[in-house]
């Protein structure tokens, strides 16, 4: 137990961390059947905020809590812009969309490069984020409790938008039945332009908790977004509680792996984890029931 | 699109083998012909990956894993024909009493490397193409479980520097199959083998894509569900083709050791994988001829702008991707036809044509 509970708690930061990633995944793929392979470029967008933000505001006690929302605010404006330039155009063509946005990270990731220094940039920690806290007999590193509340958060907020605003019933209508919420009188393309700001946003959110944990780069969103569609897999598209419960569960897997074997060892377990779990359940864990072939 | 006149692209085939054949060795320099043997290699890929994506429908984003069992198999048989008796000098950087991994011993055998080369990603493609094939995983799914295959076999070599040469990968190979690679005359030799191959290769899908098997394929990229009501498995059909392409690609990888002298992770990972798929969309994904030779392009691309601006070259290797999938989605192949199309219906019926336009610019 003495070893199984800090890899617990380090894989649920780890899952938190991939949870806030995957979501906007899960939102855009199960609402349009677009997956956005720039969304880690989004993160690392994210992450790049929170260091500009650093730049401005000297004390990095203040700076996190402020470029959390200015991340979700400049990494949403930047998933706005991809949907309006490019993704709007292939919506019959989801495959199609994939390999479009592989071109959209290359450049992201290039500009990244040239913009900032290529080793990466330092981000501070707030100080306040130091320190453990000293409970039921461990010690929970601050850091990583911070992450968990974040998600939690997040996760929360979105729910409830998506639970009990008018806004979050067109998302759901649109998730169920694109046609039929079009007839009722919802127009789905401002749904989906919205949709994809959230989901984007959430991943600039995502970055700014990532660059806490680990390197800033221009490579950054890379490593991210891998396991974040292994999560999207593995969840089910178009639910929360199916992605909320993959994000935690790889998250933990890659933890426990990384902390049997090696960390390059782990991915690679992780990836068969998943494999043979969509032998069991090839829709992921949770799936919207509808009439249709699939 | 039109039915291609299946004579005539076999004397295509004709003429691209005579032009890589013959013409090229007597042509250009030592440095170019090793140069085409490389590219020839991606282009042994990218067919494989234009019979699973372009008439499959499998849009294959971990090529780099089939690329890998085939170079990897190569590169250990070259190494160990290279370092004779002792154990390969790598692996007693760290220490001077390493073992040879026992998982290296067999690749001594010319035979068994030969064999690996074409049963390693079979095996491979056929279990993992069976497991997520006939549990109806398909689309996005299938491209990121793909491509997640490609990530985890990179980091894993990447992290197992004793067995495998790690980042550094293998290199200082002295020998092929008995032949010194240094010597120019056996350099082209191997050239022409990467060339033979590919001309095998594209004639392997001319044929296959004209047979029943070509159709069926075709039938179930564009409606899945109706072939399954003719009373076909799709997932069988897949499997086939996905099966091919995991061959060529590693036939391709096989052949790249030679010719460039080096193998490692950055060859095989996400970015690799996505490389060849550059070329084969920018080639035209379902033509015969598209993917080979937007491979050749774009490698060629990739060795020269690459090297001279690295930077540019992302950026056009990003607005490549952008531009031709958004407005060419059949590659530069279906460009003649395109013309055909708008010349004809501007000589016959001008109104029409604009009318069309209007239309369309209204539906989006």
């Amino acid at each position: 137990m003495d070893v199984l509970i800090p890899q617990l708690l380090n894989g649920s930061a780890q899952g938190a961390l991939l949870l806030l990633a995957a979501l906007g995944l899960s939102l855009t793929f199960g609402q349009m059947g677009v997956i956005n392979m720039a969304h880690g470029e989004f993160l690392m967008i994210g992450a790049f905020t929170a260091y500009l933000v650093q730049r401005v505001i000297d004390s990095s006690d203040v700076s996190i809590p402020v470029a959390l929302p200015v991340a979700f605010v400049v990494a949403g404006l930047f998933g706005l812009l991809l949907e309006v330039a490019i993704i709007r155009w292939m919506y019959r063509r989801p495959l199609d969309t994939l390999l479009c946005t592989v071109g959209v990270s290359l450049i992201l990731q290039q500009a990244a490069l040239q913009i900032f220094p290529s080793q990466g940039v330092p981000v501070e920690k707030p100080h306040w984020l130091d320190g453990q806290l000293n409970s039921f007999g461990y010690n929970w590193p601050l850091r990583q409790l911070f992450t968990i509340l974040l998600a939690a958060f997040c996760v929360a907020t979105l729910a409830a938008w998506l639970k009990y605003t008018s806004f979050g019933r067109r998302i759901r209508a649109t998730v169920h039945n694109r046609d039929l919420a079009e007839t009722s009188g919802i127009s789905t393309r401002t749904v989906d332009r919205i949709t994809f700001f959230v989901g984007s946003g959430l991943a600039g959110v995502a970055g700014v908790a990532a660059s806490l944990i680990g390197g800033t780069n221009s490579q950054m969103g890379t490593q991210y977004i891998i396991a974040a569609f292994l999560v999207v897999a593995a969840g089910g598209i178009g639910q929360l509680k199916g992605t909320i419960i993959a994000a935690w569960a790889v998250g933990v897997a890659l933890s426990c792996f990384a902390y049997w074997t090696t960390g390059s060892l782990a991915q690679v377990l992780a990836f068969i984890l998943v494999i043979v779990f969509l032998q069991l359940r090839p829709q992921g864990l949770f799936t919207v029931r509808t009439r249709s072939l699939a | 699109m039109t039915k291609p006149k299946p004579w005539l692209s076999l004397s295509g085939i004709g003429v691209f083998a005579v032009l890589l054949l013959a013409v090229a060795p007597l042509v250009l320099t030592d440095h170019w012909l090793n140069n085409l043997g490389k590219y020839c290699c991606w282009a042994i890929a990218a067919v494989g990956i234009g019979l699973a994506w372009g008439r499959g429908g499998m849009l294959v984003m971990g090529q780099g894993v089939f690329f890998a069992l085939g170079a990897y198999s190569m590169a250990m048989h070259l190494t160990l024909e290279t370092a004779g008796d002792r154990v390969p000098g790598f692996m007693v950087l760290y220490d001077p009493l390493a073992p040879l991994p026992a998982f290296w011993e067999p690749f001594r055998s010319t035979a068994f490397t030969l064999l690996a080369i074409v049963l390693l990603p079979v095996v491979l493609a056929g279990v993992l193409g069976y497991a997520l094939f006939k549990r109806g995983v398909k689309g996005a799914y299938f491209a990121i479980l793909s491509q997640a295959l490609a990530v985890a076999l990179a980091t894993l070599i990447s992290s197992t520097i004793r067995e495998t040469g790690g980042d550094t990968g293998l290199s200082d190979f002295k020998y092929f199959f008995g032949f010194v690679l240094n010597d120019p005359a056996n350099k082209v030799m191997v050239y022409l083998i990467a060339a033979a191959l590919l001309v095998m290769c594209l004639l392997a899908v001319w044929q296959l894509y004209r047979s029943r098997f070509g159709e069926l394929l075709v039938a179930t990229r564009d409606a899945e569900e109706r072939v399954r009501f003719l009373g076909y498995d799709p997932a069988n059909v897949k499997l086939v083709a996905f099966v091919f392409s995991a061959l060529m690609a590693s036939i391709g990888g096989a052949m790249f050791v030679p010719i460039v002298g080096i193998i490692t992770p950055a060859e095989i990972g996400a970015a690799a994988s996505i490389l060849m798929i550059a070329g084969v969309a920018f080639g035209g994904r379902a033509s015969l001829f598209g993917p080979a030779l937007g491979a050749m392009a774009v490698g060629w691309g990739q060795s020269s702008l690459g090297s001279t601006w690295p930077e540019s070259w992302t950026y056009i290797l990003g607005l490549l991707f952008i531009v031709v999938i958004l407005f060419l989605p059949n590659g530069l192949s279906s460009l003649p036809a395109r013309f055909a199309r708008t010349r004809r219906s501007a000589a016959q019926q001008p109104a029409p044509a604009i009318a069309t336009a209007e239309l369309e610019g209204v539906r989006s």
